[in-house]
């Protein structure tokens, strides 16, 4: 479509900028203590965003001279994004690391960012791809400095921007190569371009492909581009940690699948009709190890942690290994269990993260010892707590155990060659559970019944309730997730 | 009568939710729910046991409900004779376990809720005819036991409980993947009806690097359930997590939780793979023997009496393995002896369901004098029967079962395996063999330590055996005794199922046979 034309698909982000603009005006206008005013902004924006989100239907076609798609998938993701923004939003208010800072531009950047994302959702030029992790990299590095007169969130930032540059220079060394050989930034043209390549481009293809894969790597958090990701979870104020740990990867996915699905594969495997790569290094068997890799490395450092943020730190590690699980088999089935995964993944992890920054507020500290007798003294919060932890793990009844056995179903279904993919999961599985259970051991087995209960406020409990219940629910009913990921699986591609 | 089985599943659920509106400081009342609710199980579990058709080998009172019918996922309840026995075992123990437990005193409420949770987990595994719903049932059980044991147990019950969790989430993965793999075998349904009319034939001939199919998932299948059972070598988690476990849950433990395992073996393992039987048979056998020797060795050794019970569970559970592999009598290899076969299936059955009341029997009688001593050192007794006379007799019942002495219920199903096993693993049931007598040994020998001799000083303050207490152990005694004495009515309970699961692994087994 021209870019005229483009406009008239582009309302959602039309609006989002809009209250972006608005945002910025009003705190400059504003005294500093009125940030609420330009929280409340940005959360009535993206609602209207998400709303427009939902309303902008057309069958899936390309925005802007082919720099974007339009599809159902991306909908998907940028709906994902808007209700894990809004939820941060929220919680950002009620926590209490900001206090004695100016927040009114913490709101703007986070609705960047989601800006940001939305351009990842929807990516298929290489130019774009690049443009758009940048735009959520830079936010990404400053709210995770955003506590100025604290020394470790300054750390965090910084680790997070040599990172972030280190990574992104070898993508863009990656991307500059694939259009070297072939001419042109277009996801589409460029699958056309490799296939009339001969042999003699397969080295030059493979290093392309990895440096890409770092690029996206280090926006997933997968092993070995994961280095930034402890040390900026744990230094970041706790609610940009939450949004991390969700919000980027599940764009940082989108970008992944997009991009595998649709520059080195022949685009039948999502229409259900088998696949065929395009270029000759198997690279759906790197895929593979590095997600069981991840999964493996995540796990296993989580156990040794002494931090429970620290410990979450590297458990979104693992489930980002879990959500590669998926991905190499290149299969409609695959790409769905990822994005069931994702859904779930918002509602568990999100909750840990949200017990922990009430737990830092009231007991003043993120270590395991802080989480002694909780559940005794605070019967909600542990209650919540100990759902989200079941559900980390993937115990049954919670979204954790469907998300994990949609990914092992795409892994078996996809045949013996993925099957020991299956198997490490499994396995890690059940280290993942050692760690996680800690937490429900302080809350529960160190310490004695107490007659003194606190109950969190009535927001705070709402929010909490929020996602502890579809934590359960579509444990035991997750047919409307079911519903909506089956509408949103249709990538631009499959038409084409 | 509709829905019976539901009713049998959700009845403690429904316990559960009453127990989490008692206002605080009522602890009699949240005991007296969950007696009432287990009471009520145990009410409706009679009645299945009145009404169910002995004549019929297949699954009565079905139940069938949509759920997830994109993935093939439903609800479906049926009750056969194999499950029959579990079901009623169950919830006599739970109703039992409750009384056992009266004497809680810490976070009541949160004991009595996860008690009951965990029953309906129990229930749910024994009566699901849906892989799918089996496996969520299978998990669900895992979270009341870790925090019953962790909360409510002994000095080492930190450890104790991360132990059980993870060895039986390991087998549990292990199930998942294997339950993944026949899912997609017999054409995307977890229906197990269907299941086991396709599993069979489905993956006839598949290799997987190199190796067959069938061979892979049925070793998965074995692994995960072992685990529960336990079977050597996965078997060392069980004496820590009884020493530590509460009463009460080594009660459910020893009684309900280990018979998952031969479940699901001869639920799932038996009908879905019936020709790996074949293969599998000797390693049953061989196994079946370690734990026969190994565990009554360990029990020997002990100096814990209810470590000594702990590992008398193991060395019994591997009579019922022998009786397992004995099946294979029944093929034309081995001169097609259905009595044989049938002989070990039954036996392995009814000793499923004795070794839940005779092992149920001991753990509560350990409790009795562990909650009076607070010790359980067999040395650290001595001259009891003077002091305890009633409980004195009552163990010496109990032991008696335990080392299998004729009359009682556990001599007769420990013959039956043997009989069983006897034409095809002559070797190894008479190395077998060896274990009643070291189970006579060390039953025996506890005995004269804790009971005979001169009274310790320290424990002339000791009072015998208390009402509730006897209570708690005389069902299961009378149980022992009759079926000791009289053992038909159960057995013709169970026959015709065990009829067809014999024809499932003989003649379909034999057909689809590959090896």
């Amino acid at each position: 479509m021209s870019n005229l034309q483009s406009l008239s698909l582009y309302w959602p982000e039309l609006i989002l900028s809009g209250t972006i603009l608005l945002a910025i005006i009003i705190d400059i206008f504003s005294e500093s203590q009125q940030s609420k005013k330009v929280s409340n902004l940005v959360a009535l924006g993206l609602m209207l965003t998400l709303i427009a989100v939902a309303l902008t239907k057309h069958s899936p076609t390309t925005l802007f001279m082919d720099a974007l798609a339009f599809d159902p998938f991306a909908s998907f993701i940028k709906s994902i994004v808007i209700v894990a923004t809004i939820l941060i939003i929220v919680i950002s208010r009620n926590s209490n690391e900001f206090e004695g800072y100016h927040t009114g531009e913490y709101y703007v950047l986070l609705a960047v960012m989601v800006f940001g994302m939305f351009l990842m959702a929807s990516a298929i030029d290489l130019v774009m791809v690049y443009l758009s992790i940048e735009v959520v990299s830079i936010m990404s590095f400053i709210l995770a400095g955003y506590l100025k007169e604290n020394p470790r969130s300054n750390e965090a930032s910084l680790k997070y921007v040599i990172y972030g540059a280190f990574s992104s220079g070898i993508m863009l060394y990656g991307l500059s190569i694939i259009f070297g050989l072939t001419g042109t930034t277009k996801f589409f043209e460029i699958k056309d371009a490799i296939n009339a390549l001969d042999g003699s481009a397969n080295l030059a293809l493979t290093l392309a492909s990895v440096f890409v894969l770092a690029g996206f790597g280090y926006k997933i958090s997968a092993v070995p581009f994961h280095f930034w990701t402890p040390d900026v979870y744990e230094g970041s104020p706790t609610p940009v940690t939450a949004y991390l740990s969700v919000a980027p990867k599940a764009a940082g996915f989108a970008l992944m699948i997009r991009f595998f699905n649709q520059v080195f594969v022949d685009g039948a495997s999502l229409s259900g009709m088998g696949w065929s790569s395009t270029v000759s290094f198997s690279w759906p068997q790197l895929l593979g190890i590095i997600s069981v890799i991840t999964m493996s490395m995540g796990n296993l450092i989580a156990i040794q942690q002494s931090s429970v943020k620290r410990m979450l730190a590297y458990s979104s590690i693992a489930h980002s290994g879990y959500m590669l699980m998926a991905l190499p088999t290149i299969s409609s089935e695959g790409v769905f269990a990822t994005m069931i995964y994702l859904v779930m993944y918002l509602f568990m992890n999100l909750g840990a993260f949200f017990v922990l920054i009430y737990v830092v507020e009231k007991e003043g500290g993120e270590t395991f010892e802080h989480f002694n007798g909780l559940g005794w003294r605070m019967p909600i919060v542990g209650f919540v707590m100990t759902i989200f932890m079941f559900s980390l793990t993937g115990l049954p009844p919670t979204v954790g155990f469907i998300g994990k056995f949609y990914l092992f179903a795409a892994v078996i279904n996809a045949g013996p060659a993925f099957y020991w993919i299956a198997f490490f999961g499994a396995l890690n599985t059940v280290v993942s559970l050692y760690y996680y259970m800690r937490v429900v051991k302080a809350m529960y087995f160190s310490g004695e019944p107490s007659d003194v209960i606190a109950v969190p406020s009535f927001s705070m409990t709402m929010i909490f309730l929020l996602l502890a219940i579809p934590s359960v629910f579509f444990g035991i009913y997750w047919v409307p997730v079911l519903g909506w990921v089956k509408d949103s699986l249709l990538l631009f591609s499959q038409v084409l | 009568m509709d829905n019976i089985l539901s009713w049998i599943i959700w009845i403690p659920i429904i316990g559960m939710v009453a127990i989490g509106f008692v206002p605080r400081g009522q602890q009699d009342l949240i005991k007296k729910i969950a007696a009432g609710t287990t009471g009520i199980q145990l009410l409706v579990a009679v009645l299945l046991w009145m009404t169910f058709d002995a004549t019929d080998g297949s699954f009565q009172f079905m139940e069938r409900a949509e759920w997830i019918p994109s993935l093939g996922i439903a609800y479906i309840l049926g009750v056969d004779g194999l499950s029959l026995p579990m079901v009623a075992l169950n919830a006599l123990i739970a109703f039992l376990g409750v009384f056992v437990s009266w004497n809680i005193d810490r976070a009541v409420k949160g004991y009595f809720a996860l008690f009951l949770l965990l029953d309906t987990g129990i229930m749910g595994v024994f009566l699901s005819l849906d892989f799918f719903l089996f496996y969520v049932f299978w998990e669900v059980m895992l979270l009341p036991m870790y925090f019953l044991i962790g909360m409510w147990g002994g000095p080492q019950r930190e450890y104790a409980a991360i132990k059980f969790f993870l060895y039986t989430l390991f087998g549990s993965v292990l199930i998942l993947i294997a339950l993944l793999a026949l899912y997609f075998a017999c054409g995307k349904t977890f229906d197990m009806l269907l299941m086991m009319e396709r599993a069979p034939f489905a993956l006839d001939g598949v290799l997987w690097w190199g190796m067959s199919a069938i061979k892979v998932i049925w070793v998965l299948l074995f692994i995960g359930f072992a685990i529960k059972v336990p079977v050597f070598p996965f078997h060392t988690w069980l004496p820590l997590v009884h020493v530590e476990a509460p009463t009460a849950i080594s009660v459910v433990l020893a009684g309900i939780l280990l018979k998952l395992g031969v479940y699901g073996m001869l639920r799932i393992n038996y009908t879905m793979l019936p020709d790996a039987v074949w293969w599998f048979a000797g390693a049953f056998a061989v196994l079946g023997m370690i734990n026969v020797l190994w565990g009554a060795m360990c029990a020997l050794a002990q100096k814990d009496l209810k470590k000594m019970v702990a590992y008398s569970s193991i060395s019994h559970m591997g009579y019922l393995l022998l009786g397992m592999a004995a099946v294979i009598a029944g093929g034309a290899a081995n001169g097609s002896n259905l009595m044989a076969a049938q002989a070990g299936i039954n036996g392995a059955v009814f000793q499923m369901f004795n070794h839940g009341t005779i092992s149920a029997m001991l753990f509560i009688l350990v409790g009795v004098i562990y909650d009076q001593a607070h010790h359980r050192d067999i040395e650290g007794f001595g001259g009891l029967a003077a002091q305890m006379p009633v409980y004195t007799g009552i163990v010496a019942l109990a032991f008696f079962a335990g080392l299998g002495l004729p009359g009682l219920s556990g001599f007769v199903s420990e013959a039956m395996c043997f009989i069983g096993a006897f034409p095809v693993f002559r070797t190894i049931v008479i190395i077998s063999t060896i274990g009643i007598l070291l189970n006579a040994a060390y039953f025996l020998w506890a005995f004269q330590r804790v009971f005979f001799g001169k009274l310790n000083e320290k424990y002339t303050e000791l009072v015998d055996i208390n009402q509730r207490e006897l209570f708690t152990v005389v069902p299961l005694l009378v149980i022992t005794i009759f079926l000791g004495i009289y053992p038909r009515p159960f057995l013709d309970m169970i026959k015709e199922t065990m009829n067809v699961l014999i024809d499932q692994v003989v003649i379909v087994g034999g057909i689809s046979g590959i090896f």
